[in-house]
Formats: structure tokens, C-alpha cells, sequence
């Protein structure tokens, strides 16, 4: 038994190295001409259930507060200060949409949209958000998996 | 007075004529007990807008009907309490507010619309809270009221109703120059881990909804204003600190230099609209 648990473990630990080697840190992330990022962040497969459930979440995502999604009509009030989102999942590659989520301004110069995974955490950050991304690696490639749904 | 009301209706009025397309054009006129306010009025030429437009205009019809009538305005209530302190002896000199301003509150019609101003004994730009203060400390021997707080609001709401529907005209040359400067780099400045400047939301996209919220042009003609969110008065610079906040920004110290500068700038913002003071916000 006690062979099997440690066998167990240092198999769960070589995991864990794998992923963590895989995830990519906000520095690294390699960005096009245009904005688009080709490389998954995690080489996780994007989860659209729980991208969806990060889009409206006003502490994430929230992306419901500037963008319409008629995908998500039974929610009340969509923000209206970006272009509704219908449709993105056609019209964008899905390198481009990684891009916008990562860092927006690399494809809208001066945008209000915020950066959902840069370092720079920006002026004046509050203490408990300073050096951290807005999204984890993992809440990108899952948003992103979500947008890719909204074909129409 | 009477001149004063005809001026403004003259102003909005114009304000109206000129046609803004957006749908808030519909918003009923904002009168309280026959004081036309001037929710409506051309910008100054200094700003990179046309029309500078209350927040009153931007709330629902319900909201803005409790500013309509001085009965229904929760914000009314602050103002009777702090006559109570108007007239109450506070301090080792054994005064009132009213031993020395034997005029009443009245004596400060006109005074809000002027506020922040350059102040050369103190060669700073002074908030009306800053005055009040000064008063307390200076003239009563009292113990100073902190900014942003309760009694302080209400004081400061008390004093501004005495120039409700005057249209404000704060000076931002001269000696005042230099502070509104560095208000309107704060205002344009991008701050948080959102990473957003006042002017993003409320010079660019105002008129719109995010999410929930009706975007204003975050003017500060309405304050102090009773919000129906927290059941109180509200400072203005309390109102930076929560936008600040929002956008995951250290605020600045309330009554501090930099959110007086701000002040300033976000006054100057709104010189022409009426001072509404206390008005009532979602
Ligand atoms: C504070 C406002 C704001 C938030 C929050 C926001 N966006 Fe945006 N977004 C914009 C704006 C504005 C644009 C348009 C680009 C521009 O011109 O600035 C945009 C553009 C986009 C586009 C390109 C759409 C097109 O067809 O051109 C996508 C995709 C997008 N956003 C997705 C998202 C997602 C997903 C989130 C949340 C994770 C999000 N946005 C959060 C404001 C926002
Ligand atoms: C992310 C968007 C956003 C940013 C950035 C922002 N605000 Fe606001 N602000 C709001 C919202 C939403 C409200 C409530 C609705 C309204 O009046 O616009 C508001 C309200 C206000 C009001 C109250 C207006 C009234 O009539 O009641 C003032 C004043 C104000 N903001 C000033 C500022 C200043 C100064 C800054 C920069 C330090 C700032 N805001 C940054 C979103 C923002």
C-alpha cells in the first residue's frame, strides 16, 4: 500500500510540473502583428460552460457589462459600451479572440477595454490586485472556448 | 433671485433648442418648488463637448421624481439636521455657526457656484469643506469635522441649496490654474488594474449603459447627493473614491490635494449647470 500512495504522488507531482511548465506567464505571451496570439495559454482544452459562466461574472470576466450577448438574453442588463459580441465566434479567428481577451490594446490602440492577462498591473493598482492578471491562464482559454460558440 | 431663475430657464432652454440626438433629450425639465435647474447647458469653450448635461438627466424617471419635490427628497432630511448644527454652540469661543453669519444659511446664496476656489491666505485651492473647517477651528475653538462624513455632507448640502438653480462658474486661471492642471491630468489619466481614466467612462462613453448603470458625465453639480444605494448623503470626493475604486485604483485621500484638484477640474466641467444641491442618485 504505502508503495502504491508514493508511486501516487510522484506521478501527481510530475503532473503538476507538466502543466505548470506548459502554462505560459503574461511576459511570454507572443503576440502577432496584429494582436493575435496562436499558442494556447495552458494547452488545456477551453471549458465553454464555465467560459460562460466567467463572462457575466462581475468579479471576472464580466464582459456582460459592456458588451450585449443574445446569447445570454435571460440575463437583464447588457452594457452597451462595447460592440455586442453576436457572432464573434465567426467573425474572429480564434488566435485574434485570444489576442483581444489577453491584451486588447494590441489590437484596438487606446481602447477602454480592460487587459484580462498583461504584468503590468497598471497605475495606482489596489494593494490586493497589484502583480495579478485580471483572468487566470485557464479563464482565458475558457472564455475564449465560449466565445468560439457564438457563431451567429 | 427672480432674475436669476429666468436666466437659467433662458439657459436651458437654449440648451435644449440646440437638439442633442441622444434619448435623454426626453428627459422631463428639472424644476423643484418653481426653481428651474439647469440640467442642460452649452459647454464651456474650454472642454472638448458640446453640451455639458446634469447626472439627474441620466436617472430613471423614478429617481429623478424624488429630486422633483423637496418632500420627496430623502436628501432634505440631512439638510434639517444640519440647521441644527447651524444654530448649536460647538467649541471653546462659545459660538454657533450663526453668531457670526447672522444672516442665516441665505448669507451663501451664490457661494457654492464658485466652490473650489483659489484661497490667498491659504495660498491653496479651497473646497467648501475646507471653509467649514476653517470655521470651526478658527473662529469657534471646535474640533474640525471630517471630510466626506455625515455631518460634514449635510452642512455642506445646507449651503449649497442656498444657490440651488444658480448655474455654476468656478475660476480655473489666475492662481487657480496651476491645481486645475494637475486635476485635469487626473481626470485623463489611466489608473487600476482596469486600467481607465474618468474621461474613458464619462467623456466617452457616456449616454450608454454598462451594465446596470445609465454612464453620466459624472458632473458634480447634483452634490451632495442622496443615494438610494447607501440611504445617505454623499460628498463628491467620496464619489472619486468609489469610482477609483471600481476600477481597482488606489484612491486618493478624501480632502486631500489631488481629489481637490479633481474637484476643481470636475466643477469646471459643469460651469453652467444649476447647482442642484442635495439631488438624488441611484
Ligand atoms: C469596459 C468595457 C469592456 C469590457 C469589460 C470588455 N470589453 Fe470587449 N470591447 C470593448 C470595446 C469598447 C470594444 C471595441 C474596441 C474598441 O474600439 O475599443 C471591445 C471589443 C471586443 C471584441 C471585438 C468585437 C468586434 O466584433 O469588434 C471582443 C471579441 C471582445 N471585446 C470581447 C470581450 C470579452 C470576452 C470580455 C470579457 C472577458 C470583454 N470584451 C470585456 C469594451 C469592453
Ligand atoms: C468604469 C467606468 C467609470 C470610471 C472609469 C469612472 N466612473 Fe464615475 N461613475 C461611473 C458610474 C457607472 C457612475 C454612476 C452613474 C453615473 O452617474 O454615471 C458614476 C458616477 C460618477 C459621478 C456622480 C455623477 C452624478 O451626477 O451623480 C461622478 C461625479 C463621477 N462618477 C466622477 C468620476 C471621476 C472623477 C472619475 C475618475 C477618478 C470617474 N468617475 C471614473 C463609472 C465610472
Amino acid at each position: 500500500m504505502k508503495h502504491i500512495t508514493l508511486l501516487a504522488a510522484s506521478f501527481s507531482t510530475a503532473l503538476a510540473t507538466a502543466t505548470f511548465a506548459q502554462e505560459v506567464t503574461p511576459a511570454d505571451v507572443v503576440f502577432s502583428e496584429y494582436g493575435a496570439v496562436e499558442a494556447s495559454l495552458t494547452g488545456v482544452a477551453g471549458n465553454a460552460e464555465n467560459g460562460a459562466s466567467l463572462f457575466q461574472n462581475r468579479k471576472l470576466g464580466n464582459c456582460l457589462a459592456c458588451h450585449v450577448n443574445s446569447d445570454m438574453s435571460d440575463q437583464g442588463f447588457h452594457g452597451e459600451v462595447g460592440p455586442p459580441l453576436d457572432g464573434v465566434g465567426a467573425n474572429w479567428s480564434e488566435a485574434e479572440l485570444r489576442g483581444i481577451l489577453i491584451n486588447s490594446k494590441n489590437t484596438f490602440d487606446g481602447t477602454i477595454m480592460p487587459a484580462f492577462f498583461v504584468e503590468t498591473a497598471g497605475v495606482r493598482t489596489l494593494d490586493k490586485f497589484a502583480g495579478k492578471t485580471i483572468l487566470a491562464a485557464q479563464d482565458v482559454e475558457d472564455i475564449l472556448a465560449y466565445l468560439l460558440t457564438l457563431t451567429e | 433671485m427672480k432674475k436669476i431663475t429666468t436666466l437659467c430657464a433662458a439657459i436651458s432652454a437654449l440648451a435644449l433648442s440646440t437638439g442633442f440626438a441622444i434619448a435623454e433629450a426626453d428627459a422631463p425639465v428639472l424644476s423643484i418648488d418653481g426653481v428651474v435647474i439647469a440640467t442642460r447647458a452649452p459647454a464651456p469653450e474650454y472642454l472638448d463637448i458640446d453640451e455639458v448635461i446634469s447626472g439627474w438627466v441620466f436617472r430613471t424617471v423614478e429617481t429623478q421624481a424624488l429630486q422633483m419635490d423637496d418632500f420627496d427628497n430623502p436628501g432634505m432630511i440631512f439638510v434639517d439636521q444640519a440647521l441644527d448644527d447651524w444654530n448649536e454652540v460647538n467649541g471653546s469661543e462659545g459660538k454657533s455657526c450663526a453668531s457670526c453669519h447672522t444672516g442665516g444659511p441665505e448669507e451663501f446664496a451664490g457661494l457654492r457656484t464658485v466652490l473650489p476656489r483659489w484661497n490667498e491666505d491659504a495660498g491653496a485651492v479651497w473646497t467648501m469643506e475646507d471653509y467649514i473647517n476653517n470655521s470651526l477651528v478658527e473662529h469657534m475653538g471646535a474640533e474640525p469635522w471630517k471630510v466626506g462624513k455625515a455631518q460634514m455632507n449635510a452642512m455642506v448640502a445646507l449651503i449649497s441649496l442656498q444657490s440651488r438653480g444658480m448655474p455654476m462658474n468656478v475660476a480655473i486661471d489666475g492662481p487657480a490654474a496651476e491645481t486645475w492642471a494637475l486635476g485635469e491630468e487626473i481626470y485623463f489619466t489611466r489608473v487600476g488594474q482596469l486600467d481607465m481614466a474618468c474621461a474613458n467612462c464619462h467623456i466617452d462613453n457616456y449616454g450608454v449603459m454598462i451594465r446596470a448603470d445609465h454612464l453620466s458625465q459624472g458632473q458634480s453639480n447634483g452634490f451632495p447627493a442622496y443615494r438610494l444605494k447607501n440611504a445617505k448623503l454623499n460628498g463628491i470626493q467620496s464619489r472619486f473614491s468609489g469610482c477609483m475604486k471600481n476600477i481597482r485604483a488606489t484612491p486618493y485621500a478624501v480632502g486631500g490635494p489631488e481629489f481637490t484638484a479633481l474637484e476643481l477640474y470636475v466643477a469646471s466641467r459643469g460651469n453652467g449647470l444649476s447647482v442642484e444641491g442635495p439631488s438624488v442618485r441611484n
